[in-house]
């Protein structure tokens, strides 16, 4: 295997790693709308914590692994159409992403706050409010929207 | 970049190959993260949720995977050469892996059913069925090393 060949397998496995977080996101994030007890969102959380590693190693990984393949690959440039067309969709599923996030970071401060005052068994209406956040849930349709657009870019590669 | 130069004709096959790749694995993830959080305690609800995610995201990535590769194999030509190493480690992990798929489906299935109806908060089907996907977590994870990198 040359040195290419690992290039290649760290970028695949980057965006494997970003997709796997975003599948873990969209999983706790649809089970946990039915969700009303602190106690119960809590255990979601739990499940997103290797998530929340494995979106910045996604993130960087991709973008880093990526920049070195095109200047690695005599092929490519780093200023061809698609793949400033990627880093584009790649800050845009960043951004979003990230502004998504804070309000599920909102969710799990309050219901970690409640169980630690002993209140993790009633139903609170602000934390189902932010586990059901319109607002926050369309963020993340537009990063994950981004993420699939990415990879459409990466396997046609237009203008190439 | 996940290839170099091919003909256009191999991209959407291969498009949904790798998409749905990339789902199962991240099903694989999220249901071997609630498995290992249930193995102790609270097996109930994480045992659910894992059936769920393997049953609701884990099944139809993989019949994406499975059909866009097989798909991509043929348009490829690949059927008419002689087989390849990445080749063959891409059908040994994606057969064993239906076969897994399916026992953990059934066993984490079964699992939830039975801790919904005793409320015990331990299962022995959480535990085997962690250990299948955990499994089938770390046969996908070279299958996509030897996709991308397709060592001969």
């Amino acid at each position: 295997m040359t040195f290419s060949d690992w290039l290649l397998f760290l970028h695949v496995a980057s965006a494997f790693a970003l997709v796997s977080a975003l599948v873990i996101y969209w999983s706790i994030a649809v089970a946990g709308r039915n969700v009303e007890r602190p106690v119960d969102s809590l255990r979601y959380f739990r499940v997103a914590k290797p998530a929340n590693v494995l979106i910045i190693v996604g993130t960087m990984g991709t973008l880093i692994f990526g920049i070195w393949l095109a200047i690695d690959f005599e092929a490519y440039q780093v200023w061809d159409g698609w793949i400033l067309a990627a880093i584009v969709l790649w800050a845009i599923s960043a951004g979003t992403g990230q502004r998504g996030g804070k309000v599920y970071a909102e969710a799990q401060k309050l219901a970690e706050r409640l169980v630690a005052e002993s209140r993790g068994a009633e139903p609170n209406p602000e934390l189902r409010a932010l586990l059901t956040n319109r607002n926050a849930m369309w963020l993340n349709i537009a990063s994950s929207l981004a993420v699939f657009l990415i990879l459409v870019d990466m396997i046609y590669k237009p203008g190439v | 970049m996940l290839a170099t130069i091919r003909p256009d004709d191999w991209n959407f096959p291969l498009l949904l190959h790798v998409l749905g790749a990339m789902l199962l694995v991240g099903a694989l993830t999220a249901a071997v993260t609630a498995l290992l959080l249930g193995w102790r305690r609270d097996a109930a609800p994480y045992t659910r949720f894992a059936f769920r995610t393997l049953l609701f995201i884990g099944l139809p990535a993989f019949v994406l995977m499975r059909f866009g590769g097989e798909w991509t194999y043929v348009r490829e030509n690949l059927d008419e050469q002689p087989d390849k190493v990445w080749v063959g480690i891409g059908f040994i992990t994606s057969d064993l892996g239906a076969l897994v798929l399916l026992i953990s489906l059934l066993v984490t299935g079964i699992g939830a059913r039975r801790l919904g109806r005793s409320g015990a908060s331990q299962s022995r089907l959480t535990r085997v069925g962690a250990v299948l996907t955990a499994l089938m977590l770390a046969g996908y994870i070279v299958a996509v090393w030897a996709m991308s990198a397709k060592p001969d």
